[in-house]
């Protein structure tokens, strides 16, 4: 079975991100370029935003 | 496909050493000798002991030097030039990883280098060797004059913004932190342990001899003029530079993103790295030792039109005997990434 892919604009850095008839509202997709998490918002049309980040734990 | 026999000028150094050890791994080329006057009749691995049981080689004094396919000069600055006419004349290809023929303009040599080029006549006939501008070039080139490593790391951070002509090519200020080894294998008090050690050396806060090469590289459709500053740090090995620049227009980070992956999208060696979460979201140059990539990442001040670009190499590799091997790929019609394909280390 073949689905259909549809390319979406990594909302972060315009990178191609490629979804299907398997990718469901509320996904959570990497980006390949620049990593960041995307949530997929809707699936008719595919719309992406990204995800909540959770509490950062990062420093010098 | 028969070998290029290949001979190396001045193997003891650290780029000399680092380019043997890439050499001897790839599949298209036999070194035939490796010259050094103060280790002559040794073995390679006197100089280089990561090369103890990998060859048998030894080097042998520039006098004995035969004619070969390609021959590298890794001298101190100055030597190359002032003995051209002996080494053109030992290989149709010269790849060249001094200082001596990276500029084109007489007077930027004599300002930054305090002497008069000894071979002004020959300036012109060297393509300067950063593939991801000059590749074409590159391609029939019969000279080839390696980049600074500062210069290498800045170039490849900057160039794509200065394409673009979206940066005020007079306010870009780049400072450099860069590792032991770019000062070379030669001892002087301020290299001595205690001393170097755990430190953050000012060395050139301006006046650094790479600022004419970077210049010009970067002046696409205006004149570029950069203030470079460049910092010893406690490192041997890497170079990181931080650029800040200032757009012209008003851009988010997406553009920029756009912007990098439009010039770096297809390049074997350069990376973007940028990334919101993990250890290591920016470029960082431990990781890139031994390896032939420039990892480039920035971030927009969302506060102003600053745009901070970071852009990490190995000093010996991408910024000096990596770009050469990278070039002799190039020039021989080589797969760009051949020998050149170790990834690095984690952790390290």
């Amino acid at each position: 079975m073949t689905t259909t892919v549809t390319v979406v604009e990594c909302v972060v850095c315009g990178a191609d991100v490629e979804l299907d008839g398997t990718t469901l509202q509320g996904e959570l997709i990497d980006c390949d370029d620049c990593g960041c998490e995307l949530e997929v918002a809707s699936v008719a049309p595919f719309t992406l935003r990204e995800a909540p980040q959770e509490a950062e734990d990062w420093g010098q | 496909m028969s070998d290029v026999r290949v001979a190396i000028v001045g193997g003891s150094g650290y780029t000399g050493g680092e380019l043997v050890r890439l050499l001897l791994f790839h599949p298209h080329v036999q070194i035939t000798q490796i010259t050094s006057e103060r280790f002559a009749g040794k073995l390679v691995a006197k100089a280089h002991p990561n090369l103890r049981g990998v060859t048998k080689l030894k080097f042998t004094s520039v006098a004995q030097l035969d004619a070969c396919d390609v021959l590298f000069l890794c001298l101190p600055h100055g030597e190359a030039a002032k003995n051209w006419d002996r080494y053109a004349g030992l290989a149709p290809r010269v790849i060249d990883l001094s200082a001596d023929f990276r500029l084109r303009d007489e007077a930027a040599y004599r300002f930054y280098y305090h002497n008069n080029h000894p071979r002004p006549d020959l300036l012109a006939d060297f393509v300067y060797g950063i593939p991801e501008l000059h590749r074409e070039a590159l391609r029939d080139a019969r000279r080839v004059a390696c980049a600074g490593c500062n210069a290498t790391a800045t170039i490849l951070g900057l160039f794509p913004l200065y394409r673009a002509g979206v940066v005020l090519p007079q306010n870009t200020v780049v400072e450099v932190k860069v590792g032991s080894s770019e000062a070379g294998n030669r001892a002087n008090e301020g290299s001595h342990h205690p001393e170097r050690a755990g430190c953050l050396r000012s060395f050139s806060p301006t006046g650094h001899r790479h600022v004419a090469e970077i210049n010009r590289e970067l002046s696409v459709a205006d004149k570029a003029s950069v203030h470079f500053s460049a910092t010893a740090i406690d490192m041997v090995r890497g170079a990181m530079a931080t650029s800040h620049v200032f757009l012209n227009q008003s851009l988010t980070e997406k553009d920029i993103w756009k912007i990098y992956r439009d010039a770096y999208g297809n390049e074997p060696f350069v990376r973007i790295v940028k990334e919101r979460d993990g250890l290591y979201r920016f470029p960082e140059p431990k990781l890139l030792a031994g390896t032939n990539y420039c990892d480039v990442g920035f971030e927009k001040d969302p506060s102003s039109d600053r745009v901070v670009v970071i852009s990490a190499i190995d000093n010996l590799m991408k910024g000096s005997a990596g770009q050469a091997v990278q070039a002799l790929n190039i020039m021989m019609g080589f797969e760009e990434t051949t020998a050149l394909a170790f990834p690095g280390l984690h952790p390290v």
